[in-house]
């Protein structure tokens, strides 16, 4: 339970994936010219997110590391296969995009119109990848917290996407060096938030009690200040994902159906 | 007769200026400031790239007429899975200790954008031989930049290059120390690697003004 909460805010917070790890920084600069597009991507990437590490987690524990074969029969024990992770775990998210955006043109014409041009980008966005990875290699141990990582990392891209396309609206009315136009300047913007993200480091590791203290007063003012109009996304997932530990189908259910609310939300 | 003609020449010098991938196109983003805060980091990623991007661009130029479109960005990422397979092989094998720092961004050239970019807009366009130029030029725009970046950092964040000390030694407080030179930290956390390309994007359409965007 208490894992579950500090798994997703660590994943939120703390290892953002645009501002600790720079994953999706493509589509993350290429989309965020208007808050509406950055919106429909945001809400792709979570709910593609929460799809792909977990069944890519399943991969990884019945299928690659080194002994996951065990199922299979004794003298399978000894295989490792977590050289073919790489393959097979892209593999698994083209598949999967490809699914998503036919199963969505199919039931939500609308849905997909509004978030259609943003799926297939999606399977080259270094971030869907990237939470598969990190997923292997911060070992993970059950599916519900697969689930949960996947989800709270996609809001956290979310968050930064819609932050700077809502700074990017706004600064074309400032004065910016002419050279810096456009993509320099988002660059130097995107630096500084990232400075801001590193102060979320101290909010879980502990420290000493001062620091604590200084850093529970500053998250809800940060919070507010660059995503006031998101606030209520993370409180809408940690009231789903809190009871889901055991049940992991049910966990699954609930993933989907926190990013459909987002989308439609959009 | 010279070994390029002018036009092939050009597949491989302009990504390195006026059309680099990193500054110019915006591909290719995602690994390019994480692993930059060593340079040895930075030289061992623009290689990888180098033989993924020469290879990879070969492989889709031969395939390029028999791939239908429909399927033709899952075939794309298993070319490259392939050869990042290879890659982290060979990495793992002869330097393990350089793998453990890459960690997943070794994984991550599969979905670099710069690769899939190439591939769309010129691999599947043109001959064997121009697609490996390209591929060739653009990921050495794409290394200039990292190694830009990873000297820059390690130089001021960490006083080494190549891990090799050359300010002089910060805690007996020789060379440049016994100034009272003192290492930027902020160099090392993963922002400034941001920065220090906006500054690059900044000093670059400084320079050539044509680039410079509407808004």
């Amino acid at each position: 339970m208490l894992e579950h909460v500090e798994l997703f805010f660590k994943s939120i917070f703390i290892d953002n994936m645009v501002f600790a790890v720079f994953l999706g920084m493509c589509s993350y600069l290429a989309v965020s010219k208007k808050v509406s597009t950055a919106v429909g991507l945001g809400a792709a990437v979570i709910f593609v997110l929460g799809v792909t590490v977990p069944l890519n987690w399943l991969l990884d524990q019945y299928l690659l590391q080194e002994g996951a074969l065990t199922w299979l029969g004794e003298e399978y024990a000894s295989y490792d296969l977590s050289f073919l992770s790489f393959i097979l775990f892209i593999a698994t998210i083209a598949t999967m995009v490809q699914l998503v955006e036919i199963v969505v043109e199919k039931f939500s014409p609308s849905l997909y119109n509004s978030l259609g041009i943003f799926l297939p980008l999606i399977a080259v966005n270094c971030a869907i990848l990237g939470g598969s990875l990190f997923m292997q290699a911060r070992e993970i141990p059950s599916l519900g917290l697969a689930v949960n990582y996947g989800i709270s990392s996609g809001i956290g891209w979310f968050l930064a996407i819609l932050a700077i396309a809502a700074i990017r609206e706004k600064i074309r009315y400032s004065k910016v060096p002419p050279p810096l136009r456009g993509l320099g300047i988002t660059f130097i913007i995107t630096g500084l938030m990232g400075i801001g993200f590193q102060s979320f480091g101290g909010m879980l590791t502990g420290g000493d009690e001062a620091a604590a203290e200084e850093q529970a007063v500053e998250v809800p003012a940060t919070q507010q200040v660059e995503a006031t109009p998101e606030t209520y996304a993370p409180e809408a997932d940690k009231t789903t994902t809190n009871p889901e530990d055991q049940t992991t189908k049910a966990a699954a259910e609930a993933g989907e159906a926190v990013s459909y609310n987002d989308l439609v939300k959009s | 007769m010279a070994l390029l003609s002018k036009k092939d020449a050009n597949l491989i010098l302009d990504p390195l200026a006026d059309n680099n991938p990193i500054t110019i196109q915006v591909l290719g983003i995602c690994s390019a400031l994480a692993i930059t805060a060593e340079l040895k980091a930075s030289l061992v990623m623009a290689i990888s790239v180098i033989f993924v991007m020469g290879v990879g661009n070969v492989v889709i130029s031969l395939l390029r007429n028999i791939i239908p479109s429909k399927i033709r960005i899952i075939v794309q990422l298993i070319v490259v899975a392939t050869l990042v397979i290879i890659v982290d092989q060979v990495l793992k094998a002869f330097a393990y200790e350089l793998s453990k720092t890459l960690a997943v961004f070794v994984g991550l050239i599969i979905t670099n954008c710069i690769i899939m970019g190439r591939f769309e807009a010129f691999a599947l366009g043109n001959g064997l031989w121009r697609s490996f130029l390209d591929g060739i030029g653009n990921a050495l725009g794409y290394g200039v930049i990292l190694i830009i970046v990873g000297f820059f950092r390690e130089l001021l964040g960490s006083g080494t290059l190549f891990g090799i000390p050359v300010l002089g030694d910060p805690i007996a407080k020789t060379g440049l120390y016994s100034t009272g030179y003192e290492n930027n930290g902020f160099m090392i956390i993963p922002p400034a690697a941001l920065i220090v390309v906006g500054v690059i994007i900044w000093v670059q359409r400084s320079r050539n003004r044509a680039l410079i965007e509407e808004n």
